[in-house]
């Protein structure tokens, strides 16, 4: 089956189509980090994007020209893509369904009286 | 659960507007032609650094000297926001490389016209990288999760491309002769080349449009020429120069500018490897990569010996 | 007040050269990452060399400007010391160039950050914060290139055979500098002995008795700075009095 013929900008059609999606080390391929930043004092870190380093403190300081040009953060974590693991998408109802019937984890499940509802 | 359901389950996630994510299910094709896509943004996003980066050693002032260097080196960043993005679907940055180098992957044509004179760079500024925006600002809504997100940076940190760009543009329509020679020669150059950015008509195409139905594209190439044409049209009055095009006159009646006919092959011409820069530009890429490739075995060599060594110390 | 103009346009034209040099890595980088790292510190550079030259300006007060005096003077005129202007060769010569000026660009200003003339003392300070990422940057690559492969190790030593050559000068003083109260030369040992830290973990040599190239401080350079300048200032010496 032949999806695509039309071609739009920034997908002009390969002369073989489509990537092989093999992916394979080399020597000079440095690892893949993500990067955490801190956008200013008080906030959590949030993901921000990855890059490619050969050591933690190359990370750190690509992470800082890359994702801090415009003065984005005040705190750099970075780790190796390869120590994260991620929940399963597939697993998403057992994980995270049984936490909706339990409303009474939420403050708004409690009537108060009004003198005491700001409670 | 049989393949069928699947992809009934992924087609309602995208018509819900759920943003698809690098873990879940999708169907091979959505995953190629993502790809395929993300990485040939990511390459014109690097090939682009080339033809602007020929004028940071020339700029005339220090401070256009600063802009540039700094739109440029967004671009860099931009390139590899897209890189991460387009590794999240299984392939590495390297081997995306190395399809760059070898031809197999595409970037986009604009970047094989060269720039002649100082005014190109505000030309691209303005017009190619307008352009570049429209389509972007498209793709922040994108399906695929990753790209919407680089797109989302990339658009926040795009939005003084265009203006420094004009803004150049502008310094040299109030400047000397020659300067507005310069500065309606550079137009003349990058005005068609910038239309063909959108790609091939939409009633060149009669087949069923997979992008569309899967939201990775969501306007047509003519519809986001046409917002181009309509916004450019306006934006030169400013500048007191004109568009390269006879037939460009505003339509009453549809609303729009109507324009003259693109040269498409021309662009075919380019697609295929013919531009005046083709060549010129992925030599420079694969010149950087191979006389890179001593440095990047150097720090992975380096790194690999501090591990050992702490793993030592702490043996 | 002649001899401070001078040390101000040499301090200047240092950053703007290397500035300029490093750019001209933009687009060409061993790896993204790297391209865009290399073109921070050149915009670092540049960015002084502004804050330099506006100040010479000021000082000269003739109508000069900050562009006036990065594109309108020769050759000659330039005070830069002949480090910067030596070519971007392969990344170990880049980086040990970067390396060098930074950590004697790092003592500098850390004197300089206290001189009596506020203005300088304060752009100092300003740069130093940059500088000082400079240095470590570099040194971090000094010493991967230098500990890394037997090819990096080897590329690190023709660059510190090329380079080192022109590092005398930077603390041999000029009149313009002893004149303006900078005393360069007690920079020397805190450079070396930074210089030996790294290059110690690098597992490289410093090099001992080499002869030292002079001239660059008053104005006689090595041919490349001509073709530098060339290309620095075309536009605007094509179009003469034209703003941009």
């Amino acid at each position: 089956m032949n999806f695509i013929r039309k071609f739009y900008y920034g997908d002009i059609p390969e002369d073989k189509t489509g990537g092989n999606i093999v992916s394979k080390d080399t020597k000079t391929d440095w690892p893949l980090w993500e990067v955490f930043i801190r956008s200013k004092q008080g906030l959590d870190h949030k993901h921000a994007g990855s890059l490619h380093a050969a050591d933690a403190q190359m990370a750190i300081e690509n992470a800082r020209d890359v994702y801090t040009r415009r003065m984005e953060g005040v705190s750099i974590w970075v780790v190796e893509s390869k120590y994260i693991t991620a929940s399963n998408p597939e697993e998403a109802g057992e994980l995270y369904e049984p936490a909706v019937d339990k409303i009474y984890r939420h403050p708004t499940f409690y009537q108060l009286p009004d003198e005491v509802n700001h409670m | 659960m049989p393949v069928q359901d699947f992809e009934k389950i992924f087609q309602e996630k995208i018509d819900n507007e759920v943003k698809i994510e690098p873990k879940d299910w999708m169907p091979d094709a959505y995953r190629k032609t993502n790809l395929r896509q993300i990485s040939q943004h990511a390459h014109s996003e690097i090939v682009g650094m080339l033809p602007e980066g020929n004028w940071i050693g020339r700029a005339p002032s220090l401070k256009r000297k600063a802009i540039l260097l700094a739109k440029v080196q967004d671009e860099a960043g931009h390139g590899l926001y897209l890189y991460s993005a387009a590794e999240t679907l299984g392939m590495s940055r390297e081997e995306m490389i190395n399809d760059l180098h070898s031809g197999k992957a595409k970037y986009s044509s604009i970047f094989n016209y060269p720039t002649l004179t100082w005014a190109d760079i505000g030309a691209i500024g303005w017009l190619v990288d307008g352009a570049a925006i429209m389509n972007q600002v498209m793709l922040t809504r994108t399906s695929y999760g990753p790209y919407a997100r680089a797109m989302v940076r990339i658009c926040k940190e795009e939005s003084f491309h265009q203006r420094q760009g004009f803004e150049s543009l502008l310094v040299l329509s109030r400047g000397t002769k020659e300067q507005k020679e310069m500065c309606q020669d550079a137009i003349n150059r990058w005005w068609w080349p910038a239309l063909m950015m959108f790609g091939p008509k939409d009633a060149e195409s009669t087949n069923s449009d997979q992008s569309m139905k899967w939201k990775i594209k969501r306007k047509t190439n003519d519809e986001l020429r046409q917002n181009f044409v309509d916004m450019i049209a306006e934006q030169i009055k400013t500048l007191g120069m004109k568009l390269p095009d006879d037939k460009l006159k505003w339509n009453e009646e549809r609303r729009h500018y109507d324009f003259g006919e693109i040269n498409w092959n021309e662009f075919w011409q380019v697609v295929k490897g013919n531009g005046p820069c083709n060549k010129q530009r992925l030599d420079a890429r694969r010149k950087a990569w191979e006389n890179g490739e001593w440095v990047r075995e150097a720090a992975a060599a380096h790194a690999r010996k501090r591990a050992e060594r702490q793993k030592d110390k702490a043996a | 007040m002649s001899a401070l103009i001078d040390y101000t346009l040499h301090l200047a034209d240092n950053t703007l050269i290397l500035g300029q040099r490093n750019a001209e890595w933009c687009g060409h980088g061993p790896v993204l990452e790297q391209d865009i790292a290399i073109t921070n510190i050149s915009l670092d550079l540049i960015g002084q060399a502004r804050s330099f030259y506006q100040y010479a300006a000021e000082l000269k007060a003739d109508g000069s400007t900050e562009d006036s005096l990065a594109y309108l003077r020769t050759e000659r005129e330039f005070k830069n010391c002949l480090l910067v202007e030596q070519p971007n060769g392969d990344w170990a010569q880049t980086m040990l160039r970067q390396f060098l000026f930074s950590c004697y660009q790092f003592f500098l200003y850390q004197q300089l950050q206290h001189h009596t003339n506020t203005r300088l003392a304060a752009i100092a300070e300003k740069s130093l914060k940059e500088v000082r990422y400079h240095l470590r940057w570099s040194s971090e690559w000094i010493i991967r290139l230098g500990d890394g492969t037997g090819e990096s190790h080897s590329r690190m030593l023709t660059a510190i055979d090329e380079l080192w050559r022109y590092t005398g000068e930077l603390f041999i003083p000029v009149t313009y500098e002893t004149e303006t109260g900078i005393d360069i030369t007690s920079l020397k040992e805190a450079w070396l002995n930074n210089i030996k830290i790294v290059f110690d973990e690098a597992t490289l040599p410093v090099p001992e008795n080499v002869f030292m190239q002079t001239g660059g401080k008053t104005g006689v350079h090595t041919e490349h700075l001509g073709f530098i300048l060339t290309e620095l200032q075309y536009v605007q010496r094509a179009y003469p009095g034209s703003e941009w």
